[in-house]
């Protein structure tokens, strides 16, 4: 399969080799239909409910998600974006660079938050989100949903809407577009 | 990439000016919260060591670090050994050894901060040294400037007053040249530097030819305290040549920013209502400099200059 740039990871960090392909389009359209009927499910209906993408991966997602959540129930369900690189555990380690500015246009209290990720891995992204949500109020209940759950976790997280899961090694990358999602490696970085 | 201090605007170069501007959007929408407080600085020490009196750089640097949950250090001059004498060399290595992880430094000397990074470890911010250079407050004019009129990139940009004594006019020659403005001079012969021709600008001392093809007025303040012998006749004939009046506002464009970075003689450079003129921006300029400020300080200290650990994966 050929090189691409891999529009998620800055330049520096290389390219991205792809080595196989995990979903294509149809399976990735299929996962998000069943995850939608799933939190419907799940919560009984979406009058509280609130999606929450998280940047960069994770905002297509959530969008796709209420979109179908449109569709099957006729209802509108709000979609915020949340950029967590200040919340992270990592700052001052490497350089943590946050990419699309945050827009929550709404509070989150008494709300049922489900944060939307394309992969799930060492779960402190999720963590570091956890952290972040909470400025925006204090929620009734908090919901993951991940495209992709690749193990590897380092904290006490786990989804609870999940497209596929699939075993990785760690240096390995998942890639997740609404074309389909790919596993490869990181080759060239240049840092 | 490893970026330790910020010290002048060549130092950041465009692409310094664009990341910093591109980090203020993200801080913006932090100051719109209802906490408008993040944890990524967490753990930080950062000292203020103002040997210059200050309002607004010192407010809004302690603003800043605070926003960002590191600690600040506020050092003034007044309670200090430097009263009895200690001097810049010993008070930074005694400061160096608590452990402070960056230091903003503002003195009545030009070239200071540069002196100052050879004798410590922290990451050094200049918040302005004499009459050289204050690049946050030419980033923050920047940011100021992008928000209301767009990129910089094409505008005209015209600055009056003081520029001899001014280090705003320096620092926001260089930024805004970088940025792809051009730049107009305008003050009194007396007040002008020796050197403009170097720095890629126009000159005039005719304040009213530029004003209706000016995209932006920066009024400097006239430094009274930086005069020795005056330069210009007297304040009142200075404020009828260059000062901003109401007769002058009406003759600006459209769309078009008044703007000032204070503290304002009112009735000198400006006329005593104009900061209140809808085109101004200057209250605009105070809030935006808390955000750039924050950019500033996660600029250096979140940059990972630190150490970098194995293992270490995107998501």
């Amino acid at each position: 399969m050929a090189d691409s740039e891999r529009p998620n990871t800055p330049l520096d960090r290389g390219v991205f080799h792809a080595r196989s392909e995990i979903m294509n389009a149809d399976g990735v359209r299929r996962a998000l239909w069943r995850m939608s009927h799933e939190i419907l499910e799940q919560n009984r209906g979406l009058s509280e409910l609130v999606l929450v993408g998280l940047e960069v991966g994770g905002v297509h997602l959530a969008r796709k998600l209420a979109e179908n959540l449109l569709e099957i129930e006729k209802q509108n369900v709000p979609v915020g974006t949340l950029d967590v690189a200040f919340y992270r555990d990592d700052i001052g380690i490497r350089q943590v660079t946050p990419r699309n500015p945050t827009d929550m246009p709404f509070d989150l209290t008494s709300r049922i938050v489900v944060l939307v990720d394309d992969v799930l891995f060492t779960g402190r992204t999720i963590r570091a989100a956890m952290d972040a949500i909470v400025d925006f109020g204090r929620p009734a209940a908090v919901q993951l949903a991940v495209m992709i759950d690749r193990g590897h976790r380092e904290l006490p997280i786990r989804p609870d809407y999940v497209g596929k899961n699939v075993p990785t090694r760690r240096d390995e990358l998942v890639d997740v577009t609404e074309n389909g999602v790919l596993l490869g490696v990181m080759k060239d970085a240049k840092l | 990439m490893i970026k330790n201090h910020i010290l002048g605007i060549d130092d950041l170069g465009k692409s310094g000016i664009e990341d910093i501007l591109a980090l203020s959007d993200h801080f913006y929408e932090v100051n719109t919260r209802r906490i408008p407080k993040v944890p990524a600085l967490r753990g930080k020490t950062i000292a203020l060591l103002f040997y210059e009196d200050s309002t607004r750089t010192r407010l809004s640097f302690e603003t800043a670090s605070k926003r960002l949950s590191a600690d600040s250090l506020n050092f003034s001059i007044g309670s200090s050994s430097v009263k009895k004498g200690e001097s810049l060399r010993d008070t930074i290595e005694t400061i160096s050894a608590m452990g402070v992880d960056a230091i903003v430094v503002r003195h009545g000397s030009s070239g200071v901060p540069w002196l100052l990074q050879r004798w410590t470890d922290a990451a050094v911010i200049n918040a302005g040294d004499g009459s050289h250079e204050h690049p946050t407050q030419a980033l923050l004019d920047c940011y100021t400037i992008r928000k209301n009129l767009g990129e910089l990139d094409g505008k005209r940009i015209t600055i009056v007053g003081d520029i001899k004594h001014s280090r705003v006019a320096r620092s926001n020659v260089k930024a805004f040249l970088a940025l792809g403005a051009s730049v107009t001079l305008v003050g009194p012969k007396t007040l002008m530097p020796f050197n403009t021709e170097d720095w890629g600008v126009e000159t005039t001392d005719k304040f009213d030819s530029v004003i209706g093809d000016s995209d932006v007025l920066y009024m400097l303040r006239m430094q009274l305290e930086r005069q020795q012998k005056s330069f210009v006749p007297s304040l009142r004939e200075y404020a009828k040549e260059y000062g901003l009046s109401d007769r002058r506002a009406q003759s600006m464009k459209p769309e078009s920013l008044i703007m000032h970075p204070g503290p304002m003689n009112r009735g000198v450079e400006i006329s005593s209502n104009i900061k209140e003129h809808p085109k101004s921006v200057v209250n605009n300029q105070v809030a935006n400099g808390v955000i750039v400020r924050m950019s500033a300080l996660y600029y250096l200290l979140g940059s990972g200059s630190v150490t970098k650990l194995e293992g270490l994966n995107d998501e």
